[in-house]
């Protein structure tokens, strides 16, 4: 089943870990809640695809795993949170994982942030309407409607 | 009859408490986010609550996917601060207030509230930077501390105008408590910033100064910011600032903004920080005025009705 469209897909450069994504990402987050442990982090550097097996991964999860695709772990519902985790066994700062999502490398990614970071200017909208949430029909998300629900 | 003094807005980026943790504090870039607390320190020497309720969200720590309760009250004696991956924060166990938190729990849930109880819980840095910007690092901490965690990590979080509904229920819970206890209620997370994907860096100074400002002057019209704004304008992890709500609830409709602090960055985030003080405080001490004795007659009322038949 296609996934579901939402109001905050509209926002450019960003997954949002939804309820859906939370259902399908299942096991890349467990996977990653399980590298707080040190036997489990040596048992997956050992031997990583093996590892993986544990899990219930599809293959788009387990090749995003295995190749460090940060976004695409997201896409396919892993969450920052525990995604950082995976960066922080690799030996990673949080710094080096936003630098890669973001295309970028750590030193133009720092240099962007001590600069006052990412303007929202030119970043709200995948369609380029200011507002688009408002303009498009009620009774699409809940969420929505319950948040504007007064 | 316990009353709440004060709130206080506050981030909890981790790296704040990397910095503490690994003595950096003296490094220009950190220099620059510790000298805002201060004044905020004093503030609270002198302000020597008797409880702090802290509102935050747990990072992956407490709670993985197995289970995301919305709103999570801790009710145990203490909260061991937890491994994050790096060993656990070198801070003091924090010792909870087991008899107030099952109070709050038993008055918010017949006030409609579905907390979630937790009695077995370690807290991550979303609870002990904050302490750390506002008590430093003492050896034991000078107060008790109520966890309430808020589920900003999936979405949807609860709404703001929720959030702020909840502020105001606990507000009734506490002042039906009948120990003489000055609690303060941290609200924390924030301000603008985006930590995943292809957009991450994103701050939006101008959204968090509306943000502070509202929060002291209109925060009712906070509370019908949508989520879709919240992601938009202050990123997609900005939107845990609907837990500032929950402070701001609890508080006077009319406050005082005693202080307030804002730099960027810290490592991916902007900094905020604001101290609210309720104006009733002067007047409840000196116990002048039908305000506090309408006050005391409405908090014997909550107490009679939860201690007798529970839903109005």
């Amino acid at each position: 089943m296609a996934r579901a469209q939402h109001d905050y897909d509209d926002i450019p450069g960003t997954f949002v870990f939804d309820a859906e994504r939370s259902r399908q990402g299942y096991g890349i987050n467990m996977f990653c809640m399980s590298l707080m442990k040190e036997e489990n982090r040596k048992a997956f550097k050992a031997n990583e695809a093996e590892y993986l097996k544990r899990f219930k991964l599809t293959p788009a999860q387990t090749e995003a795993i295995l190749k460090r695709d940060y976004n695409r772990m997201l896409e396919h519902g892993g969450n920052i949170y525990f995604t950082a985790k995976l960066g922080a066994t690799d030996g990673h700062s949080f710094q080096h994982l936003a630098a890669l999502m973001t295309g970028s490398s750590q030193q133009d990614y720092a240099a962007m942030m001590l600069a006052g970071g990412r303007s929202v200017e030119g970043n709200r909208s995948r369609s380029g309407k200011p507002k688009p949430a408002k303009a498009k029909a009620k009774p699409k998300s809940k969420s929505k409607s319950s948040a504007k629900r007064k | 009859m316990a009353s709440i003094i004060a709130g206080v807005g506050s981030s909890h980026v981790p790296a704040i408490g990397a910095a503490l943790d690994n003595g950096r504090t003296e490094e220009p870039y950190w220099k620059r986010v510790f000298s805002g607390f201060e004044k905020s320190k004093q503030w609270m020497a002198k302000t020597k609550p008797d409880v702090a309720i802290v509102v935050y969200n747990d990072h992956a720590s407490a709670f993985s996917v197995e289970m995301i309760p919305t709103f999570a009250l801790g009710c145990a004696a203490e909260f061991p601060p937890a491994d994050e991956g790096w060993g656990p924060r070198p801070v003091p166990v924090l010792k909870g207030h087991p008899a107030l938190a099952a109070h709050i729990a038993q008055s918010v849930i017949l006030d409609e509230f579905d907390l979630t109880i937790v009695n077995k819980m370690e807290v991550d840095h979303g609870l002990t930077v904050p302490m750390n910007l506002l008590f430093g690092t003492p050896k034991e901490w000078p107060c008790r501390v109520i966890p309430l965690a808020v589920n900003v990590v999936m979405y949807p979080p609860p709404t703001g105008h929720r959030c702020y509904m909840l502020g105001k229920a606990i507000r009734k819970a506490i002042e039906s408590y009948p120990e003489d206890l000055r609690v303060v209620i941290f609200g924390t997370g924030g301000l603008s910033h985006q930590i995943s994907g292809p957009r991450a860096g994103l701050i939006n100074s101008k959204w968090d100064k509306s943000f502070l400002d509202n929060l002291t002057k209109d925060p009712k019209k906070l509370t019908r910011i949508p989520h879709i704004d919240y992601m938009r304008e202050a990123g997609a992890e900005g939107i845990e600032m609907v837990m500032w709500l929950i402070m701001r609830g609890a508080l006077d409709d009319k406050v005082d903004e005693v202080y307030r602090f804002y730099t960027v960055p810290a490592s991916n985030t902007a900094v905020g920080h604001i101290i609210l003080e309720n104006r009733r405080k002067a007047a409840a001490k000196s116990k002048r005025g039908a305000a506090g004795r309408s006050k005391q007659a409405a908090a014997r009322k909550a107490a009679h009705r939860i201690a007798s038949k529970g839903r109005r």
